[in-house]
């Protein structure tokens, strides 16, 4: 069982070593690419394996739990690992049109492995100590990835998001020190015991309320979100694209996996302080986003905004609520990353990501058009694209435990969400072009399109397919969000797996 | 003993938050070694202290005898150490070329990501 849970983060990590050995030469692209492809078919072995035995868990080196490295993978971490694949295959292939050959040699391709392969762990690790040094990983490529090609306003974006990111990370850190000095274990599935039997509660809703910072930092939640803006419209878009997808939804699952698993003692205050920090985001980001002219800066505040959404089913605390969180969280990933390489192919056609400055796409790109139309009103909850039913299930849940703010806030964002997409769709693609140019596919590079638009249109294939069959994954996330309200699966795979 | 580990980590903390604050992003990199170092030194509390009794095993026995150290904290410590080290040393080239660029540590003059015109909307 081992092998099936290592090889989504081994794969990535082989691929980086071979494209940065062959990072001088096409091959390393190539390699990167091919890397990518395994990762999707080792993280479906993985799928395959879940949806068979429910809960599965490999023992590192040997070492029974809770004493060693646990990697383990429920249906949320499977269907995490999956995304991070697909998301990261359409990456590889948009980078071929996208990344400039200088930037190549710098590492980039074993750069964004090394991401995934962060991403992956952090998802599939079972021990807190372990998640830390994912985070690491994850984190370490993530700052290189935002600043190579260099520049003034990459390392401006740069110095900010690494100075941010350190501080969570260490207040992460300390509250892993101190809920090991008072329960003495680290694995997440027997802290869920050992907190439980602790005397002082007090304490632990303290250290539960740094774990909350410090993963709150990550997945850009009111009010620490400042670095997300700061950051996220400067690196190249195939990296803003798998910034937005993957990396605030660790901080997302992070929490929906500690405060379902192991801080649950106190419910009626973390999991209140949630949902006013859900609601806050929401409503926040959405009104950030009215404010930007540029392609990217919108797109960015809207993350915050869709953040609110997953963590507010995380707070709802209700099978219905968490059901809604987990379809939030992969209808995101695929429709956030999407919306960014839009952005992407739209600057190469019309020339910048400034609204003022560019239009006339409609007119002269109508594919791109139809292809933006998709993920930006799945974005805004428009049936029956994915994000109607992700909305759908938030808000019913919302109704049936007669929080009737929270159903109307959520609404609401809903409503102002459709106000910045049309005004994207508006200024990019309806209006003319300001400098009177006619910005066609013909603008871009000889084979640039077809290398960004493939990623674009699988993506927004996969928003329509849930969005018209939404029935089994649905019923996945409904299975995923009972595995984490009553974790017995979980925690009794951990401690009694056999390697 | 512990009470002055606490101590010191307490004061750590609050030295790196004076400095945080400040505009200077040199500053700001000096208070982050600092907490970084608080928040390693509360992981190694967290094994507790223990005098002169380190976790080794004697010639020809199987386990350590009496009561020892926590090896595992120590365990975290390194890496927690290594990794920040790591972190700090690219934290710092990024500074430097940051203000080979900008020629600015002044985070307020830093603006080059999110120009002042559009800061006020």
């Amino acid at each position: 069982m081992s092998w099936v849970l290592v090889m989504p983060i081994a794969v990535p990590f082989a691929a980086a070593v071979g494209a940065y050995l062959l990072r001088n030469f096409t091959a390393g692209r190539y390699v990167s690419l091919a890397g990518s492809v395994l990762s999707l078919v080792a993280s479906a072995v993985l799928m395959a394996a879940v949806l068979e035995h429910g809960v599965i868990a490999g023992q590192m080196s040997n070492w029974d739990a809770p004493f060693g490295i646990t990697l383990v993978a429920d249906y949320l971490a499977a269907v995490m690992v999956v995304i991070t694949a697909i998301t990261g295959l359409a990456t590889a292939i948009y980078a071929l049109g996208e990344i400039p050959e200088h930037v190549e040699g710098l590492g980039f391709h074993a750069l964004f492995q090394v991401l995934i392969a962060g991403v992956t762990g952090a998802f599939l690790t079972g021990d807190l100590f372990n998640l830390y040094v994912w985070f690491e990983v994850m984190l370490i490529a993530s700052f290189s990835l935002l600043v190579i090609g260099g520049g003034k306003e990459r390392l401006d974006a740069g110095i900010k998001y690494v100075a941010l990111n350190l501080v969570s990370t260490l207040i992460f850190l300390s509250g892993i020190g101190l809920l090991y000095g008072l329960t003495g274990t680290l694995n997440m599935a027997d802290l869920r015991g050992a907190v439980a039997d602790l005397d002082n509660q007090g304490l632990v809703t303290v250290i539960a309320m740094m774990f909350m910072v410090g993963f709150g930092v990550k997945a850009a939640v009111f009010p620490l979100f400042f670095w997300l803006p700061a950051s996220y419209h400067t690196p190249y878009f195939a990296i803003s694209a798998v910034f937005a997808g993957l990396l605030t939804k660790v901080g997302v699952y992070a929490l929906m996996r500690m405060f379902t698993l192991v801080f649950v003692g106190d419910v009626g205050f973390t999991h209140e302080i949630l949902i006013w920090v859900s609601l806050l985001t929401m409503f926040t980001g959405v009104i950030g986003a009215a404010a930007q002219t540029d392609f990217r800066k919108i797109l960015s505040f809207h993350i915050i905004s869709q953040i609110g959404y997953m963590t507010l089913g995380l707070a709802l605390f209700t099978p219905l609520a968490l059901m809604g969180g987990v379809f939030y969280l992969v209808h995101h990933i695929i429709v956030k990353a999407n919306l960014f390489f839009v952005a992407g192919l739209a600057k190469q056609y019309a020339g910048s990501t400034d609204l003022n400055r560019i239009g006339g796409l409609y007119k002269s790109a109508p594919l791109l058009a139809a292809l933006f139309i998709i993920p930006a009103f799945s974005l805004a909850g428009f049936p029956p694209l994915s994000g109607f039913w992700a909305k759908y299930l938030i808000v019913v849940a919302a109704l049936e435990i007669e929080a009737w703010f929270v159903a109307f806030v959520a609404l609401l964002v809903g409503l102002l969400t459709i106000f910045s997409m049309t005004k994207i769709w508006g200024m990019a693609f309806w209006k003319p072009h300001p400098d009177g140019i006619d910005p066609t596919p013909d603008r871009a590079p000889p084979g640039v399109t077809r290398a960004m638009m493939a990623p674009i249109a699988g993506l927004a294939a996969m928003t329509i397919v849930i969005g018209f069959y939404p029935e089994p994954f649905v019923q996945f996330a409904e299975t995923a969000a009972m595995q984490l309200l009553l974790p017995n699966d979980y925690v009794d795979t951990v401690l009694g797996a056999r390697p | 003993m512990e009470a002055l580990t606490a101590l010191v980590i307490g004061v750590l903390t609050a030295a790196s938050v004076y400095l945080m604050l400040a505009r200077t992003f040199m500053r700001f990199l000096f208070g982050l070694v600092l907490l970084s170092n608080a928040a390693n030194l509360t992981i190694f509390a967290s094994g507790r202290m223990t005098k002169g009794a380190p976790a080794l095993v004697p010639y020809g026995e199987d386990a350590p005898l009496g009561v020892v150290g926590n090896a595992l904290p120590q365990a975290l410590v390194l890496t927690a150490i290594v990794i920040g080290f790591g972190l700090l040393a690219f934290t710092l080239a990024l500074a430097f070329e940051a203000y080979r660029r900008m020629q600015t540590v002044d985070t307020d003059a830093m603006r080059f990501a999110e120009p002042k015109e559009d800061a006020d909307t």
